[in-house]
């Protein structure tokens, strides 16, 4: 009798890599083998609801330097759904505010044989450090502004799934681009996957210099959302800005919140993203949050069933992963 | 003291416009003759194929002593001299304590004759305990012996406390050396402003925070009449401004790290904190500015900005790591593979902005070969290659990015007031 796990088993073998650190490095073929295989996983899962116990006997620690409630849990449970163990490390709890490097910490945790660490911190770079630091795989579950992988590719994933390609298709970034690691995998990704790419925002926060990688910019939401069939919010992160780079909140959401009456003059099957937590009335009013062009909760499942690909493949290429090619 | 004859040398002395193969006399600690014969000197040294060099100045050193004795120390630091090249250095005074009184110039000087190395320059802050609020005591600074002003490591931010400084100093002809950063353009800032910040998410200090504070000093430096010295010049724009300025006559030299003339923004692609210094590395436009400056001259000088630290504190985040990287030890075998070898710069002119300029500058004796002058001597090889091994430094930190790199040229004896200190080959 045919299980799941066969069915997953037929996945080509084409990832090579121990870690995954960022969108930048990954061709369009890895991008779409980390999409269909999560879009497997989401099947043989039932909608990410089932286990498939394709990782039995690893362990994923999660080091998260930074604060996270979904990306975490969403780790956490990806691993689980694979038959995983999990270890979880928060930076406030732990011998960091004793004085110990973060390099330390991770190899003492790695010490602990675990297969694969998750981290996330507001340094940019430090997956990378990681990964020339330590024998486990590492992914990358955001570093400052910028990388976020997982997010991209969970965001990448939806559109996929919502209109059976990317190629083609226009979509907006729209907000916080400068101190955004979501926008950055976005570009990265969207384009290699032959979108055309825009970043809206004010003009503080979008520099003319993200021309140079590919991308349209604007600082007029109005003037370029008729063209756009995806809105990606993003939120504005005043937690990484060092000086107010808009008057007000209010004005800002005059300028690029997605409204009801913007709606009205946008494509009718746009699609809404938000890589969340979402600011209710700032980038986002609550009508279109919960609207029926919003993915924003699509986007979470699929965030599960990106990161159980992303496990299994770093997982599956870093050690001897039974499920591989159904051995 | 013993006699020394340095035969068969390409002596060159830009203090004199000497360029020539001679054979170079040394007696009692000082420059006897030229061209003088092999004749009971109590050493010969044979430099044949080799360059003779007043010895090299590095007028910006972080020795770090006293306070922070874990990543440099006044020995250690001045040993690295010695092995770049270096017989005189001078060293800033942001330790801890601050190098704000008499007493701490003293404390520099001490220590550096305990270590018996290279000659060690003392500059003294400009305002007490480097806070940028009063001026320090100019007068007992000079008196100790300081041979500049600055409170490098940070900038002197307010306006008025700078034009008084030029004002002050001038009474003692000393210049005032300034770290030229807007503070409020690089908040937070790690690296270079630019595509390379962008795409890493880091944040940036641009270029303009440098122009900014080096356009203001000019006009103070001309406003009051003071010397402004720009250090560790890296912008483009500043280049531009000083050139201006100099053309104009304002009283204003500058010098420039050799990290600025050979590396760029692009480098922090490898997140490495070997790369993250202040000002930071710039653009690729940037640094072709810069070198046209040191080619026309508006770049009077190569110096260092030796700045360790120890392993443990680079080994941090990007944003954490502090800035700054050694540079005795690579600083002669970059000017020659990144300028002498491409054509950029001859000999002589590498040379002087080693020399003299930097001697000039802090008006100081040396950085000549002049008969009667102090024999300070670096002989070089020019031709002999080798890889940056930076755990064979001399200096307590290894914090450097040019690990591994193969550069051409180094010192290979370097005789301080007529003793040799180093010597390439001698046991370390």
């Amino acid at each position: 009798m045919s299980t799941a796990t066969d069915e997953f088993s037929t996945i080509p073998a084409t990832w090579a890599r121990r870690h995954l650190l960022d969108v930048e490095s990954l061709s369009a073929e890895e991008i779409k083998l980390i999409l269909d295989t999560a879009e497997q996983f989401k099947d043989a899962t039932d909608g990410c609801k089932h286990k498939l116990p394709v990782l039995q006997g690893k362990t994923l620690a999660n080091l998260f330097f930074e604060n996270s409630t979904r990306t975490r849990t969403s780790f956490s449970l990806a691993m689980r759904r694979l038959g995983g163990d999990t270890v979880d490390f928060t930076a406030s709890s732990s011998s960091l505010s004793k004085g110990e490097t973060f390099i330390d910490t991770a190899k003492n945790i790695e010490a602990m044989n675990v297969d694969v660490v998750c981290v996330r911190h507001s340094t940019p770079g430090t997956p990378k450090l990681l990964s020339e630091n330590l024998d486990c795989g590492v992914i990358n579950a955001g570093d400052g502004p910028h990388e976020h992988p997982t997010q991209g590719l969970l965001d990448m994933m939806t559109i996929r799934e919502s209109r059976g390609h990317i190629e083609g298709l226009t979509v907006a970034l729209v907000g916080d681009i400068a101190h955004s690691r979501t926008a950055r995998s976005n570009i990265w990704g969207l384009q290699k996957l032959g979108a055309h790419v825009i970043v809206c925002g004010p003009a503080t926060l979008v520099s003319p210099l993200w021309e140079q990688l590919g991308v349209e910019v604007s600082h007029n939401l109005d003037e370029i959302l008729p063209r756009c069939d995806v809105l990606n919010l993003l939120r504005i992160q005043f937690e990484r800005q060092t000086t107010r780079p808009f008057p007000s909140v209010r004005e800002y959401a005059l300028l690029y919140a997605m409204n009801r009456e913007r709606l009205t003059r946008a494509k009718r099957d746009i699609l809404i993203l938000a890589p969340g937590p979402i600011n209710r009335g700032v980038e986002v009013t609550t009508d279109v949050a919960d609207g029926t062009h919003s993915l924003i909760l699509n986007q979470v499942t699929n965030g599960l069933a990106v990161r159980m690909a992303v496990l299994w493949l770093v997982c599956g290429s870093n050690a001897e992963c039974g499920m591989r090619n159904g051995e | 003291m013993p006699t020394l004859l340095i035969q068969n040398g390409r002596v060159i002395d830009p203090s004199q416009g000497i360029d020539r193969v001679s054979n170079l006399l040394i007696r009692d600690g000082k420059i006897a003759g030229y061209d003088a014969s092999p004749n009971g000197q109590d050493r010969i040294i044979d430099a044949a194929g080799k360059i003779v060099s007043p010895g090299l100045i590095d007028m910006h050193v972080h020795l770090r002593e006293p306070g922070r004795e874990e990543d440099e120390t006044i020995a250690t630091g001045a040993a690295a001299a010695l092995a770049g090249g270096f017989t005189s250095i001078a060293c800033m005074p942001n330790t801890d304590p601050p190098i704000d009184s008499q007493a701490s110039v003293e404390f520099i000087q001490h220590q550096a004759a305990r270590a018996d190395q290279c000659n060690v320059y003392v500059i003294a802050c400009v305002s007490k305990n480097r806070e940028g609020k009063e001026l320090a005591e100019l007068g007992q600074l000079v008196q100790a012996g300081a041979v500049g002003f600055s409170d490098d490591g940070a900038p002197v931010y307010d306006p008025e406390l700078m034009r008084r400084a030029f004002e002050y100093a001038q009474m003692f002809d000393k210049p005032i050396l300034n770290h030229e950063e807007v503070r409020e353009l690089t908040r937070g800032g790690v690296m270079h402003e630019g595509l390379t910040s962008l795409i890493l998410g880091l944040a940036g200090m641009p270029s303009a925070a440098e122009d900014v504070m080096v356009a203001r000093d000019l006009s103070l430096s001309m406003t009051t009449g003071g010397r402004i010295h720009v250090m560790h010049i890296s912008s483009g724009g500043s280049v531009e401004l000083v050139r201006r300025a100099k053309a104009r006559g304002i009283r204003v030299t500058t010098e420039i790290c050799p990290h600025h003339f050979t590396l760029t923004d692009e480098c922090l692609r490898s997140f490495d904190s070997n790369f993250k210094m202040s000002p930071p590395l710039r653009s690729r436009r940037d640094v072709e500015t810069c070198i046209a400056g040191l080619v026309d001259g508006t770049i009077d000088a190569i110096c260092t900005d030796h700045a360790p630290h120890a392993a443990e504190k680079k080994m941090r985040e990007l944003d954490q790591a502090p800035f700054g990287i050694v540079g005795l030890e690579t600083c002669l075998g970059l000017v020659v593979t990144k300028l002498i070898e491409p054509g950029i710069l001859d000999w002589p002119a590498a040379i002087a902005k080693m020399t003299i300029n930097p001697a000039r500058i802090l008006g100081i004796p040396k950085g000549t070969l002049a008969l009667g002058a102090d024999a300070d001597v670096t002989i070089i090889d020019p031709e002999v290659r080798y890889v940056v091994d930076s755990s064979k430094f001399r200096s307590k930190s290894v914090n450097t990015p040019f690990a591994g790199w193969h550069l051409r040229g180094r010192a290979e004896t370097v005789i301080v007031g007529g003793r040799v200190k180093y010597e390439v080959n001698e046991k370390r």
